[in-house]
Order: C-alpha cells, then structure tokens, then sequence
C-alpha cells in the first residue's frame, strides 16, 4: 500500500484552508538591496504565548519583537510587533587547533517556558550555547542617603535627616544578560538545540553527536549520541537536526543527510546510540540517481503540538510521519517539484544543499515551508489544499491580501504565473515560523522579516 | 525460430521505450556527467560529508585571521580611525596603534 496525497489548489482566493486568508501585517529590516553578510537572518522563533518573536542573524545578533496588547481602537487588528530587546549574542572567534573561524552566526534559538517575570532564550552558534535572560526594569529606587541621584557619594557632613528610599517608576528598560554559557563540549558544526520537557535539561546537536544539558550546570554535559566511526573514512551520514518530544521527556529523534529519522529513548541507556524506531521510507532502487541521497537529506525535523506526529523537511518535499509507524510517512506534500528537472543547475550553484525549514500551526492542521523567489508554501493536512503566497516589498501596503503564485511548469504560461527559469534562486526562504496560538506567521527572506496575519473581518 | 525471434525483438522494443522514458533526475544527472566526466559515482560519501564537516574558512594562523578581521573591519567602518595609520610592515607597531581586540557592535537593521 502506498499513501499518495493528491494536492489539490484551493480554488477560492484563500490561504491554508480555504476559510483563511493571509494579508500582510508588517515588515522588519532595511530595503537596501546590498545586503551585508551580518544582516542575513538565519533563526526565526516565536515564544511559548507568541507574544514575543526572536531572530538572529549572520551577524551574530539577536532581535527580539513584542506584540503590542490589542487596542480598543481597532479590535480587528492584532497588535503590532515592534522592537523589545536586542543584543550582540555572539562574537566571531578563531579555533587555533584547526585554524578555522568559528562563525557568530546564530543557528538557533530556543525560547524557555515563562516560569517567571523575565524571559529566557538559548542561542547558538556552531560551537556555543548561551542561555539569555530578558528582563524588565520599569522602577528604581530613589532617596538613597548616602548617595547623590547621579551615584556620587555625599558628603557626610551634609546628611542631617534619614530617610527611607523608595521605588519610582521610569522609563521601561528591557535587559539581556548571559546567564550561561555552555561552550566546548562540540567538536563539530551545532545544527539544533531542544529545550526539555522537564524545563531543566536541553539538548544540543552537532553534525556526529548529540550531547544532554542541565540548563544549570556548564561544566558538563552528557554525550546521548555518537555516530562518528571509529575510522573516518567510513563516514556515510551526519546528524541534521534533532528535537525533544514536546511532552515525553525521554524521548528525543534525531534526523540525518540520508533521509532517515531515528527515535530514541533515554530510558534504555545512557548512550542512545541504538536507536528505539527508525523512520525511513522504502527507496525504488530504479528511481535511484546521482542525486537521490543529497535530495533526500533531511534539512529539518519538527514534532507537532500533540506529539503523536512528526514533519521532515527535504529538498523537495515535506513529510508527515505518524510515530507509531516507521515504515513510510502518512502524508507527502510536494514543495517545488519541478525543481527535479533543474537538479544538475541546482548542483552546480550549491543550492541543492539549501536547508529549508518547516513548522506546524497552533493546532496541527497546517504546515508551512519555504521555497524560492520568495515563495512560501502552505499545506492544509484536512482539506487537502495548499497555496504559494510570496514575500515581497510589492505586497506590502497594510492588510493587502496576499494573492495566491503559481508556477508554471508546462509550456504555456498563463498570465500571473511565473516560469521555473525566471525563479529567483538568490531569494530564498529558509526560515519561517507560526504563531502557538492564532494565525499570525513570521517569513524570513534573506534580510527581512515579513510578518503576515489572518484578515478578520 | 521464428517465433522466438519475434519475441526477442518485442523485448527490445519495450527496453528501448524504457530508456527513451528516464526520469528528470536521471537526465540531469546525465547532464552533470556530461559536464564533470571526472565526477565520482558516489555522490554521498564521505568526501562531501568530511567537506561539510570541515565548513569554515582556515586561516594560515591566528595572525593571518586578525588581519583579515582587521580588513573587513576597515572596510565596513569608513569613519573609523583615519588617524591611524596602516601598521603592516611600516614600523614596529606600538601598543596605541594596534587595532582593538573586540569588533564594534552595530545594531541590527531588523531593530532600525
């Protein structure tokens, strides 16, 4: 038995399903065409309520939006995202064994579970892991009776009275500081970070092993996985993301540069290196090409909400696997399948290693991916419907919907539909992310950041 | 005999309409082969994953890394420090003239 998902486009002007459809909300970055290399976003994350929007880039910073509380004014409009906190997370550093530069571009961030006031995030570049913390300061005290307002000591002889200092209110001050860093434990190039279940331990993956965290502790971390061989030239796969299950604290799946997604439990052993499932998809030996292993390279893994699923991201498609089956996933939605008749080009100008990422909506029903030109893809698992919507500055006037792409793959072009030759490959959509609870989705293109929204009426 | 001919030729017959159909894959990696006669058959392997693996920009030591920060960084500041002069090779350096450790932090646009 093969599962096939015939797709059909929605018919009507709608998104996702064919009830939503998708106007623009905001855009964030410079409209400079000369982008510099640090401006380039490489990590969009939204926290656990969607209030607050984290990305990183190239450069190693950190930008993080808050959405503004919905105004009585214009209740049909969810609030705005406008700039609450941004720092300088990482710094370019230089590894003297290997003569190599370790770069500050941010891979991943990961947001903690609220437990308190402030708000705490990791991020990471290819060898470091860093644990921020985000607070705010809206009062301070004054009426000290030995200091001055400004910090200057006064003079004791002046000081005839006591009194009892108070907290004033000020001017709302977001601080970010490094409470941990977790640093020296990868030898190779991080690709995920995964934030416990339990809120206490995380996991962090490079390209051959995967190490367990106690978000307290930095001077030690537990090696779960190791996939180096004894000898490297046997070297035939490397790990491309790994993630916690959402509530499962023992279990944990990992993904790799051959299309297969191990399941493992860390109840069965300290080192998981035999792993509880292994997700694979049966390959027809006839089909196979010089090609096949880099396509099916998984660029990226995500459990849904419920935990009862999981999404892979490869170079041409998105898949759905149910947990309890290995052998082949449930559903397979083609991203831009008429890239596989330009694979030799795509080779050639090392796009075919583009690792596109994938997410779920709040309650599983919708995925979404990236592709080229700006285009961005959408995947209804109910209707069986999807639908190409781009993010350009062109679309950008205040609550404009988005008009649904086509790309044309045969030889007649209609009007409105762009060709495969005129796709720009330079713009790409790697990143993207969806709002836990609403409709509201964040697209990252090379150096901006579009944030689009269900239209309500 | 005849009879036996016959059916070899519809063997070939329907081999040949299988090779006239190939996959899109398959013909670009026909295309590729035709470009690169020298490419090996192992696409995977562990040359390209060790190349992965290795990703980074190697520097001769760690003084050729700084000075090639300090390049980058000249070039994207233009305002910064015209009273500096260039030290490569032009006098014995002193402590004011050398070029501080920590990269200036410019904000990111995504805030602008």
């Amino acid at each position: 038995i093969v599962f096939k998902v015939v797709v059909v486009s929605c018919a009507g002007a709608g998104g996702g399903n064919c009830d939503v459809q998708w106007c623009f909300s905001q855009v964030k970055g410079s409209i400079d065409d000369d982008v510099a290399e640090a401006d380039i976003i490489s990590t969009v994350e939204f926290n656990h309520s969607g209030e607050l929007l984290a990305t990183g880039d190239k450069g190693g910073r950190v930008v993080i939006f808050q959405q503004e509380p919905e105004s009585k004014n214009q209740p049909q409009c969810r609030g705005e995202y406008n700039v609450y906190s941004t720092f300088q997370s990482h710094e370019p550093e230089f590894d003297y064994l290997k003569s190599l530069e370790i770069e500050e571009k941010i891979n991943k961030i990961r947001w903690l579970p609220q437990k308190n006031a402030a708000q705490f995030l990791l991020s990471t570049n290819d060898k470091t892991i860093k644990l921020w913390k985000i607070s705010e300061r809206d009062k301070r005290p004054e009426g000290y009776n030995l200091k001055e307002e400004d910090g200057r000591y006064r003079d004791l002889n002046t000081v005839t009275t006591l009194r009892v200092p108070v907290f004033r209110p000020m001017d709302l001050m977001v601080e970010a500081s490094p409470r941990r860093v977790f640093a020296n434990a990868h030898t190779y190039h991080i690709n995920s970070t995964s934030v416990n279940s339990d809120c206490e331990t995380y996991l962090s993956a490079d390209d051959l092993r995967i190490n367990l965290w106690h978000l307290e502790i930095t001077d030690r971390s537990f090696n779960i996985v190791d996939i180096k061989p004894a000898n490297m030239e046997e070297l035939t796969e490397v790990i491309t993301a790994a993630e916690f299950h959402p509530n499962q604290c023992n279990t944990f799946v990992y993904s790799s540069s051959k299309g297969t997604i191990r399941m493992c439990d860390m109840r069965a052993s300290a080192l998981c290196d035999k792993h509880a499932k292994m997700f694979e998809e049966p390959e027809d030996p006839n089909n196979r090409s010089f090609f096949s292993e880099i396509i099916s390279s998984i660029s990226d893994v995500k459990f849904s909400h419920s935990g009862r699923y999981m999404m892979t991201r490869d170079y041409l498609s998105v898949k759905i696997w149910d947990l309890n089956m290995e052998t082949r996933p449930v559903e397979t939605y083609q991203v831009h399948e008429y890239l596989r008749s330009k694979l030799c080009s795509l080779y050639e100008n090392d796009c075919i290693f583009d690792k596109f990422e994938c997410c779920w909506n709040g309650n599983d029903s919708v995925v979404m991916t990236g592709s080229y030109n700006n285009f961005f893809r959408m995947f209804d698992r109910g209707y069986r419907q999807d639908v190409t919507l781009e993010a350009s500055r062109e679309n950008s006037k205040p609550r404009s919907v988005l008009k649904p792409r086509k790309v044309s793959t045969g030889g007649k072009r209609k009007k409105d539909e762009i060709s495969v030759d005129s796709l720009d490959f330079n713009k790409k959509i790697l990143h993207t992310a969806w709002h836990p609870l609403d409709n509201i989705i964040a697209v990252a293109t090379t150096n901006n950041l579009y944030i689009f929204e269900e239209k309500l009426n | 005999m005849s009879g036996d001919n016959e059916d070899t030729q519809t063997a070939d017959d329907s081999q040949e309409v299988q090779d006239k159909v190939i996959s899109p894959e398959k013909a670009e990696e026909a295309k590729l082969k035709a470009r690169y006669p020298n490419l090996g058959n192992k696409p995977g392997g562990s040359d390209l994953l060790r190349k992965r693996l290795q990703k980074g920009q190697k520097y001769f030591d760690s003084g050729d890394y700084n000075m090639a920060k300090a390049k980058i960084k000249n070039k994207q500041l233009p305002t910064a420090a015209p009273e500096k002069t260039e030290i490569t090779g032009d006098h014995i350096p002193t402590p004011q003239d050398l070029p501080q450790r920590k990269p200036s932090l410019v904000a990111s646009k995504l805030a602008g």
